[in-house]
């Protein structure tokens, strides 16, 4: 058990730490390699489509952190960096899709989903306790002695 | 007494996803590049740059050489497979004087683009160097080649992603270019 947990343990702290940014990249004042960071982690590398480029190796995604790094030197708000990036690359450059009514079948859909879901599940629960049953007919009822003598089930 | 329609939903919703997703490969199929990402930049002004020159060959590139007349601005790195591809049929425009083109050289070595340039042809009027794709980034730049057409006010008017074929320029490039001359 306690190896599994080491193992586990090992591999997560490899997992964890992921990023390309170079040592000759980062900032040498932490607060502003720190929001560099968080500006970084906002952005899409739009070579790979699926990583930040804090993430991603490729050559664009570094000059793309460089630039964000620049930015932040010349005194820029990470607001107006990010602005700067969706100016050129369009909401795409951002991974987390703005809030805006273009994007919010995206932010409701799951929710109007689980709602509808939940509004047909309440409707099938009361119709099956509404459902009134029918007495057995008396004919009906002769063919289950008759099953129950028998010990048999079927009808 | 539970009504029978709602079983059907699920397969409308089913069918209507089929129909959709098959749209989608259909339009892939027809050469809609699904990693196609629309510019932004179209209808605004070319963004603020000035680029250095290829050293030994002159002219540099920069925001202000892109007004009083349209022009074509292709990005492009002599380590680019696909704008080798390109290269005859930028060669044949300006062989013909059909238009201006700029050259951005990208993340490229000026050594090995001077070499790139004088064994395949050079179409270029001017060439800046974007070492560090800071231009690149700020034209929204996700791989090479890209064309941009440029009109006299300096407005972005085209983006091309990709090598321009033959079948594009003269059936979308040459008849914007046209318009715009009007």
């Amino acid at each position: 058990m306690t190896q599994i947990a080491t193992i586990l343990l090992v591999v997560w702290s490899f997992v964890i730490p992921c990023f390309a940014v170079e040592p000759d990249e980062i900032l040498r004042d932490p607060n502003l390699e720190a929001r560099a960071r968080e500006i970084g982690k906002a952005l899409r590398c739009v070579v790979c489509q699926n990583e930040t480029i804090d993430e991603s190796d490729a050559e664009l995604a570094r000059d793309m952190r460089r630039l964000v790094r620049r930015q932040i030197i010349d005194g820029h708000s990470d607001q107006k960096i990010i602005d700067y990036m969706v100016d050129r690359y369009g909401d795409f450059v951002l991974l987390k899709p703005p809030f805006k009514p273009s994007t919010w079948v995206l932010w409701f859909g799951p929710f109007a989903v689980f709602c509808l879901g939940t509004l047909v599940i309440i409707r099938k629960i009361r119709n099956i306790s509404h459902i009134q049953m029918k007495p057995l007919s008396a004919e009906e009822q002769d063919k289950l002695a008759e099953a129950e003598n028998n010990g048999t089930t079927k009808l | 007494m539970i009504k029978r329609w709602p079983f059907l939903i699920p397969l409308a919703v089913l069918i209507v996803l089929v129909a959709v997703f098959s749209k989608r490969l259909v339009d892939v199929d027809g050469g809609i590049d699904p990693s196609f990402i629309p510019s932004v930049l179209l209808d605004r002004e070319v963004p603020e740059f000035a680029l250095a020159p290829l050293p030994g060959r002159g002219k540099a590139l920069a925001t202000q050489d892109l007004s009083g007349g349209i022009s074509l601005i292709n990005i492009w790195g002599s380590w680019c497979v696909a704008c080798l591809a390109e290269h005859p049929l930028l060669m044949e425009l300006a062989r013909q004087n059909t238009i201006p083109i700029h050259g951005i050289a990208w993340r490229d070595n000026p050594q090995a683009a001077l070499a790139w340039l004088s064994r395949h042809g050079d179409p270029y009027e001017r060439i800046g160097l974007d070492p560090d794709s800071q231009t690149a980034i700020a034209f929204g730049v996700t791989g090479a080649p890209e064309t941009f057409i440029v009109d006299s006010e300096g407005m972005i008017r085209y983006k091309h992603i990709g090598p321009i074929s033959a079948d594009a320029w003269s059936n979308t490039i040459e008849p914007l270019i046209r318009s715009l001359e009007q």
